[in-house]
């Protein structure tokens, strides 16, 4: 015999199941009353640092149907670089800004956006830069554990080839999952949950 | 979760995910999995400061209702229907340490199996004094607690008669985004826990019954509700006696 560990495990995860709207976002599926506002609406506020931007998109499985019952969050580093978390060992990140977003997909048009600000550069564990991203997760209905995955902004084509995590990306016809569009200032990055244009997904 | 505790922020990366622990993406059993499930491998890297850091929730946001589901969808003097519960219990890492400051929500059907929701179409009533979904924010010792009522069972379109087993969904936000976990507790006693395709994704059977709040006789408040435990644990992370500094330094 040895010394024994004494870890836990993990709780397993469960699916959200398809009223996750209800425990996350329950204004949104108009349980009012309970809570003010949803959690992870507001990003910004007038006072807020930085780039706004506007992040959209939408979830589509493999079939190419929309889910329309997803709830995606986001978490990222104000536009300095830093993350607004006691973690944060580098510096004050700006007060004005949370760095985490929650938002529902629309049922109509299975559409989700967040209202936000261009994250700066931080750096990767050996020091090397990381270009701007936003840390995704993804939950819904038939997923059974949520999925994280990033999004990367196309104007940023060297930090982007330069980046440690694209840099992991076996197959390079896939980096492009994690690039979205833009078109001024509104960025679309649409997650394909499976099929030719599966999103890279992470264990991370 | 800097206004509870004196303890340094941790800063070190989170224990590799036990894939095999949890449910796989693809699980046919659960019908809506199979157009749902990534088929590509995950692309395994080592955390960076990107997912160890996360949000602060104050218990300044919670409140007095958010963990009293009896009550807080309730007209005034009036309350929800069904079996008067309890729930509680910490959260707690993989190295069994508390997780103070950690965000659990929770969202469950009424009593009679019955979401609050447009999409729901199970004949059970609403109750008009039933919302469902209620959150705590965890002590300095990873505790929470709330009020309910025991959900019901449910019929739902996947088999031709598939059940879901009484259960309370949770959503659980430690200190670090790679952290982030939902789940769903069921209840001692139940069988059928083990008849639902759900609950079958998770390949092993030790796993599931982590899943399985025991009835909390000693908690349970007479004359009033029963108590029911239920601890969740989040990834631990790893201690950062070699890190932080590059090699060399």
């Amino acid at each position: 015999m040895v010394q024994e560990l004494g870890y836990l495990k993990e709780t397993p995860s469960q699916t959200a199941g398809p009223y996750v709207h209800i425990g996350l976002t329950p204004n949104f599926c108009a349980i009012e009353g309970i809570y003010d506002t949803d959690l992870g609406t507001i990003m910004v506020n007038d006072k807020t640092i930085g780039e706004r931007i506007t992040v959209t998109g939408r979830v589509f499985d493999g079939a190419g149907a929309l889910v329309r019952d997803a709830v995606i969050e986001i978490w990222q580093a104000d536009s300095a670089g830093l993350y607004n978390s006691p973690a944060e060992m580098r510096g004050a990140a700006d007060p004005n800004f949370t760095g985490w977003g929650r938002c529902a997909t629309r049922a109509e048009d299975g559409v989700f956006t967040f209202e936000t600000v261009k994250p700066g550069v931080v750096p990767f564990r050996d020091g090397r830069k990381m270009a701007p991203h936003l840390t995704v997760w993804i939950v819904a209905r038939g997923i059974n554990i949520g999925l994280h995955t990033r999004m990367y902004f196309p104007e940023e084509v060297e930090a982007n080839q330069a980046d440690p995590l694209l840099l992991r990306i076996e197959h390079r016809d896939r980096v492009d999952t994690l690039i979205a569009t833009r078109e001024g200032s509104t960025l679309t990055f649409d997650i394909r949950l499976q099929g030719e244009r599966e999103t890279v997904f992470l264990d991370i | 979760m800097s206004d509870l505790t004196n303890r340094k922020p941790e800063t070190g990366a989170f224990f590799a995910r036990d894939r095999a622990w949890h449910a796989p993406a693809l699980t046919p059993g659960y019908k809506t999995s199979v157009l749902r499930s990534p088929q590509r491998a995950l692309l395994s890297l080592d955390g960076t400061i990107s997912e160890i850091t996360g949000p602060v929730f104050g218990q300044s946001m919670i409140g007095e209702l958010d963990n009293d589901l009896i009550h807080n969808y309730a007209r005034p003097g009036e309350s929800a229907i069904g079996e008067r519960i309890v729930v509680h219990g910490r959260v707690l890492d993989e190295r069994a340490r508390p997780v103070p400051g950690a965000l659990v929500e929770f969202w469950q059907a009424n009593a009679g199996g019955r979401y609050r929701h447009k999409k729901e179409t199970y004949l059970a009533a609403i109750d008009p004094n039933f919302g469902g979904c209620g959150r705590c924010v965890t002590d300095d010792e990873g505790r929470y607690a709330f009020r309910t009522v025991r959900p019901g069972a449910y019929p739902w379109p996947n088999g031709v008669n598939d059940w879901r087993p009484a259960h309370i969904h949770f959503s659980i936000f430690g200190h670090g985004f790679a952290q982030r976990l939902i789940t769903q507790m069921y209840f001692e006693g139940d069988p059928m826990i083990w008849k639902c395709p759900i609950v079958g994704t998770i390949p092993d059977k030790r796993a599931i019954e982590q899943l399985i709040a025991p009835l909390d006789w000693g908690n349970t408040i007479p004359m009033d509700a029963r108590a029911y435990r239920f601890n969740i644990v989040l990834r631990g992370r790893r201690s950062t006696m070699f890190e932080n500094r590059p090699e060399g330094n």
